[in-house]
């Protein structure tokens, strides 16, 4: 095959010209395709956002409880160029940042570290393992309740409720990738002469990598939740409590305006932990369906 | 592939010793079903193999192959019984054992390198040292140039290669193969029994090669041993008497000497096997 048009191409120049026409053919259609993804995005954004603020202005839906697209822009330039009540829009998104990435560090560590005891210790997996269910199972947003009687109106129970949230996301994940490590991979090491330790550094902590980072990205949601739930039950400071404030005086639209505001801190922080995946986990084949749709 | 590694003395390592032999008496070894039941794997194996011996294990599935050399790499200890490695009991890792499985036990977040570095790091040499031994281990496999590469970036025999390169890269006194060909495509198993042959003939370690393939068995082993099923123990015992260096092993499967051995061996071998399929049909149905 391959001699073959070889041999054409050196006996005559129109091969060469169909294979860069082929080239630029693939090329532009590639880019169509791009093209027409993104245009697809806007009008979905212009037809949701539109037909919004469309229904809100004709009085088919009421703007009084459901907010208005325009009115929400007009809220989110007055948090950034009024402020709160509170002090400045900053200052009370800064509190909220640091509550939910403290308690999300704190939940991360505890998580792992716990789940990968747990998982590389059968008998006591199997003795804790019924009541870490059991805790599973209880509402724990709940514990923002007890946290603020016990440790009052600061950022330390928002933090600690953030943490409890993330820490069960981030241990199953982490209990669940210690046990799933090749016992081949286990046994190849110790041979060699690995102690304990060699062998959690070597296999188990990497291989459980994957799971973890995994469960990074629904964790952070999670720390942001528990932040911003601790903040609406009583706080002095924090984007919740500008929408509880909010939710007081009836005004929806300062409530949409911080969804917004976390929205892109959350976004921001998914890219991130997006970039800490990327680089931990280059080892794994490229995903196929990814590099499809790219 | 044989001009990659011309035939030059093997990399002196610190520690490097001589094969052991291998001496199982009465061998035992009985599981805890997660029941309560015990299970019986092996019973009264008993088995030598002399320093530098290549042995061969073949039998039906599931007939104690594989806990057979868990017992002798000290990943495990007997019921019964004992193994005994350069006249020392095995109690704990056995010291000088590499381990190559079916499943390429490779790590795939190491790069090809790291892989084959692992097993002098372990033993505590120099990480420069190290990476010398291992890129020089990585041009006798002929694999020189991936260094970089990661697992699944490679092809299976590649992958092979690497294992094989990460099991001999420690000088192992005894080499513990689990079937680590038995996932391969006919042709590359045969470029690597040929390249395994090569490497073995250069180090000389004991092996203890366990396979399903009973032309590779006669191929690679100086002693087949045929092992009967649950509970697993010896059936007999047939020593392999062709020349070495045996050369091509696709060449050597048409001498007449192998196929009368591998007919005497297939007979003993039969009724195991049509046996343990006897059974699991019979459970099955």
């Amino acid at each position: 095959m391959t001699t073959l048009t070889h041999s054409e191409t050196r006996k005559s120049e129109q091969p060469v010209e169909t294979e860069t026409a082929i080239k630029n053919l693939g090329r532009t259609k590639a880019r169509r395709r791009n093209a027409s993804i993104w245009i697809g995005r806007a009008v979905l954004a212009v037809v949701v956002v539109g037909g919004w603020q469309w229904f809100t202005t004709v009085g088919w839906v009421d703007k009084f409880f459901f907010g208005q697209p325009s009115q929400i822009w007009d809220a989110l330039i007055k948090l950034f160029t009024e402020g709160t009540a509170f002090g400045s829009i900053w200052e009370n998104l800064w509190v909220t940042a640091q509550e939910a990435f403290l308690g999300f560090f704190l939940g991360t560590f505890v998580g792992v570290v716990l789940g990968i005891l747990l998982g590389s210790n059968r008998y006591l997996s199997e003795v804790v393992g019924p009541y870490i269910r059991i805790v599973n199972s209880i509402p724990r947003i709940v514990l923002g309740s007890i946290f603020i009687v016990a440790f009052g109106l600061g950022t330390f129970p928002k933090i600690l409720l953030a943490a409890v949230l993330v820490f069960f996301v981030v241990f199953f994940n982490a209990f669940q990738g210690v046990r799933e490590v090749d016992q081949n991979l286990v046994a190849n090491v110790r041979v060699l002469g690995a102690s304990p330790f060699q062998v959690a550094m070597n296999v188990t902590i990497p291989s459980a990598m994957t799971w973890i980072i995994a469960s990074l990205h629904t964790a952070f949601g999670f720390a942001i939740i528990g932040a911003l739930v601790a903040e609406v039950l009583g706080a002095q400071k924090g984007i919740g409590l500008i929408i509880s404030q909010a939710q007081g005086t009836f005004d929806p639209d300062t409530v949409f305006a911080c969804m917004v505001i976390i929205a892109v801190v959350t976004l921001a922080a998914e890219y991130l932990i997006g970039l800490l995946e990327h680089r931990l986990l280059k080892w794994r084949p490229p995903n196929r369906s990814e590099a499809q749709t790219i | 592939m044989n001009s990659n590694y011309p035939n030059r003395p093997p990399v002196a390592l610190k520690g490097a010793e001589v094969a052991a032999g291998i001496d199982i008496v009465g061998l035992t070894k009985r599981y805890l079903t997660p029941k309560g039941e015990t299970f019986t794997a092996i019973r009264d194996v008993t088995l030598r193999v002399e320093p530098g011996e290549f042995c061969a294990i073949v039998g039906p599935t599931g007939c104690g192959k594989s806990t057979t050399l868990a017992q002798v790499s000290g990943l495990e200890r007997p019921s019964t019984g004992s193994v005994r490695v350069h006249d020392q009991l095995v109690d704990g890792i056995t010291d000088g054992v590499s381990y190559m499985f079916q499943a390429d036990a490779l790590f795939p977040w190491k790069t090809v390198l790291g892989n084959v570095l692992i097993g002098p790091v372990l033993r505590g040499t120099p990480k420069k040292e190290a990476t010398l031994l291992a890129r020089d281990w990585l041009r006798r496999v002929g694999l020189a140039g991936f260094e970089d590469r990661y697992p699944h970036q490679l092809s299976g025999g590649m992958r092979k290669r690497v294992a094989m390169a990460a099991a001999l890269i420690n000088n192992p006194r005894i080499l513990l193969m689990d079937e680590p060909f038995g996932a391969l495509d006919v042709q590359t198993k045969a470029i690597m029994q040929n390249e395994l042959l090569a490497l073995w003939e250069e180090l000389r370690p004991s092996v203890l090669f366990i396979t399903h393939d009973l032309d590779e068995a006669v191929a690679l082993a100086d002693k087949v041993v045929i092992m009967t099923s649950s509970p697993g123990t010896i059936k007999d015992v047939f020593e392999i008497d062709l020349p070495r260096p045996r050369g091509d092993v696709q060449k050597i499967r048409h001498e007449e000497r192998f196929l009368e051995l591998q007919g005497q061996i297939w007979e003993s071998l039969k009724d195991e096997v049509t046996r343990a399929y006897a059974r699991t049909s019979g459970a099955a149905a």
